[in-house]
């Protein structure tokens, strides 16, 4: 991660639910315009930390995080930090498709709505209509932008969620396994279009999939039972980890 | 009856034991196993001599009045030769009446005091004999199904079958409940519409039926125009619903969304106690409290307000159903996945903003049909209004007069003693049918909406 300048920093992380705690002080720079894997055993706490980038963990009951987490050089785990603005600035993409029951224009265009992005009807249209051409949805669904959004299949769906997402311009766009429910399609698709969205945007994934980590990724981050234990240049981690656990889990041994 | 029936269950345990111990040696004596277990073939002979004797027994019930009734008129006339068929009918109801009150007084014709002992004798006699004739109907039964016990008779799969059986017939009582109850709203409506013109009904503007009460009095006909009640029945609801829809949403939405765990746990069974109060209780509210006190409050405005009004009625009643509307919008807002919220907030959206433009709408067809079986509960409701609203039918859109509504006056007018067939009391089945047919179609449309909100996440 020398090279890049890092878009998110987390120092010392730790986070528990109720007693039991999840994360154990965790260390991770997050560069800008490149793609960051967390590949980690189920239960070894991914979604927990991609969570904690945009305080999404604030409205899990008993979910205590401490440490330091800045973005762009500034702590966003702040009395003065609003998590709603800060929600708009890092984006979430679920592990499994949540269109809202509304049309699909509207499901692109609520965040931007909300944010008063768009000052007239022609605007919002134009963000509607980029965020998905963006998401490569665009296509197949233009003639049917009014019908609900929970109509499309479930690949579909997904890129709705990531087109609603960067329709809000987010300045990091966090993905939780996008594509677990997907087939190898519409996989592909999405990682084609992560790649495409890479300039723009900052980009963490968390994957099971040792393959698509080393296919998107340039970096990757290896979470075992709560502890960050190796991170790296993916294709460094892939052909040579330094952690013996590295090696079993990427080779397969457990997880 | 008792004794028959204790008798029956008797002898059907008795089957049950000797039918399992059948079976037990029937395996051990062949060496092989049985198809089923001895205990199946014990419930087999037990369901199958008890659930078809209770059914002719419920039978005999049903129909032994009209058999006596038969008997009991070739009694009389065989007795009364000379009398015609209305004179023997009137003779019948006479002893009727003395075999229901048992009582028999001195100035009876002592021909008829005859007849009425002979009927008693027929009537204990039929009990007995039906009760002997039943009896060994089930020892029969049992003997019969003994012999059917075979290594390979598959009991536990008829058992199945019975049980299927049971579970159908179980549900054929309410909907039997269902369809005697509206056959006799029905008839007794028909009945209704001979006296009094339909059209007079469903469109007259006047209700007063207490004129008709005898039969020589000018206005015999009363008038039994339904408007004045369906307006005073939509009043009432209408306020209930400004009420009960307000805070019942907006209780549903702080405990579903905003609510600490810790508070929730509290403030949920109050509120659902509010649903456990009698009605009487909220009537007397109404009445006591509340009318007075907004009949004060007007009179402080300088209005003129009845002493009983529909506002007082309309306000109780939205307290009264607020719970309804709290405790059914809280379970359709908790439906409501929580990836949908997370995918809102994710967007950088705020909790009221979340739920304005993604719970609520998702939620929305579960609380349309909420809303409207409360509408439907308000609608019903009897003893607020009866208490509160007053019971003259004024024709008027004013909350502050005194109306009266559909329910109100069918009470009113079966309380009274009335000849059973008069218009005035055949007039409470047409209302009830009117109010049956008006809670029928909310509740299907209420349905509809649910089962689409159902749809959408199930
Ligand atoms: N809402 C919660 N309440 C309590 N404990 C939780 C909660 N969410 C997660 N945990 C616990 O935190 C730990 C990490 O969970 P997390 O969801 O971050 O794992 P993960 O790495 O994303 O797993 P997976 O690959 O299966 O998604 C687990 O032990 C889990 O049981
Ligand atoms: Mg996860």
């Amino acid at each position: 991660m020398e090279d890049s300048i890092p878009k998110m920093r987390v120092e010392n992380l730790d986070v528990s639910y109720f007693d039991k705690q999840a994360l154990f002080s965790i260390n991770l720079d997050i560069t800008k315009n490149n793609i960051t894997a967390l590949i980690g055993p189920s239960g070894c706490g991914k979604s927990t930390f991609l969570r904690c980038l945009n305080r999404m963990n604030d409205v899990i009951d008993g979910c205590v995080v401490k440490g330091k987490v800045e973005l762009d050089g500034s702590t966003i785990y702040d009395q003065r930090i609003d998590p709603v603005t800060l929600r708009a600035k890092v984006g979430i993409v679920f592990q499994k498709p949540n269109p809202f029951p509304k049309s699909i224009y509207d499901n692109v265009a609520y965040g931007p709505r909300i944010h008063g992005l768009a000052n007239t009807n022609s605007e919002l249209d134009d963000i509607v209509e980029k965020s998905l051409i963006r998401a490569g949805l665009w296509d197949e669904v233009k003639d049917r932008i009014s019908d609900s959004g929970t109509s499309l299949s479930g690949g579909q769906q997904q890129r709705l969620c990531i087109a609603r997402a960067i329709a809000v311009n987010p300045q990091v766009l966090l993905m939780d396994e996008p594509c677990s429910a997907l087939d190898p399609i519409a996989t592909a698709r999405i990682e084609e279009l992560m790649d495409e969205l890479r300039n723009r945007y900052t980009i963490v994934i968390v994957t099971h999939s040792m393959q698509q980590a080393a296919r998107v990724a340039q970096y990757t981050a290896f979470f075992h039972m709560g502890y960050l234990v190796e991170k790296g240049a993916t294709e460094k981690m892939f052909t040579t980890p330094d952690d013996k656990r590295t090696q079993d889990y990427i080779t397969g041994r457990f997880g | 009856m008792t004794l028959i029936i204790f008798l029956i269950l008797f002898a059907a345990v008795f089957g049950y034991y000797i039918a399992q111990s059948k079976a037990a040696t029937i395996s051990l004596t062949q060496g092989k196993k049985l198809n089923s277990l001895p205990i199946y073939h014990g419930l087999y002979v037990l369901t199958l001599t008890v659930l078809p004797l209770l059914l002719i027994i419920l039978f005999w019930m049903l129909c032994k009045g009209y058999f006596l009734d038969k008997i009991l008129f070739s009694i009389l006339e065989n007795e009364f030769v000379n009398l015609n068929f209305d004179q023997i009918n009137l003779l019948a109801a006479k002893l009727k009446n003395m075999y229901v009150s048992q009582l028999v007084s001195q100035e009876t014709d002592p021909n008829l005091i005859r007849v009425y002992q002979e009927y008693l004798l027929y009537e204990e006699n039929i009990s007995i004999y039906f009760n002997i004739l039943v009896f060994f109907l089930s020892i029969l039964i049992i003997f019969f199904l003994l012999k059917k016990i075979k290594l390979d008779f598959p009991a536990r799969k008829k058992i199945e079958r019975l049980l299927t059986i049971v579970f159908f017939l179980a549900s054929i009582v309410a909907v039997l409940t269902t369809v005697g109850i509206i056959s006799s709203l029905f008839f007794e409506t028909v009945r209704f519409f001979d006296k009094i013109n339909p059209l007079d009904f469903l469109f007259g503007l006047e209700w007063s039926p207490q004129t008709a009460i005898r039969s020589d009095q000018v206005a015999a006909q009363g008038a039994f125009g339904i408007i004045p009640l369906l307006v005073g029945t939509l009043l009432t609801t209408l306020i209930a619903m400004f009420v009960a829809v307000p805070f019942g949403l907006m209780s549903a939405i702080y405990l579903s969304e905003y609510a600490h765990p810790r508070t929730r746990a509290i403030i949920k069974p109050a509120l659902e106690i509010l649903a456990g109060i009698p009605t009487v209780v909220y009537g007397f509210f109404a009445a006591i409290t509340v009318a007075p006190f907004i009949r004060d409050l007007g009179d402080l405005l300088g209005l003129e307000v009845a002493s009983e009004s529909a506002l007082a009625a309309g306000l109780v009643m939205g307290i009264m159903i607020i719970p309804f509307v709290s405790s059914m919008s809280d379970d359709v807002i908790t439906a409501v996945p929580r990836s949908l919220r997370e995918g809102s907030w994710g967007l950088g959206a705020t909790r009221s903003e979340t739920i304005l433009q993604v719970v609520l709408p998702a939620a929305l067809a579960g609380i349309v049909g909420s809303v409207l079986l409360a509408v439907s509960r308000a609608i019903g409701e009897t003893m607020i209004v009866v208490m509160a609203a007053g019971l003259a039918a004024n024709l008027t859109f004013n909350p502050l007069e005194a109306v009266s509504t559909v329910t109100v006056q069918i009470v009113t007018l079966l309380v009274g003693d009335q000849e059973f067939d008069s218009a005035k009391t055949l007039a409470a089945f047409a209302l009830g049918m009117t109010l049956f047919f008006f809670t029928l179609i909310l509740n299907v449309i209420a349905l509809a909406f649910v089962k689409r909100y159902r749809e959408v996440y199930e």
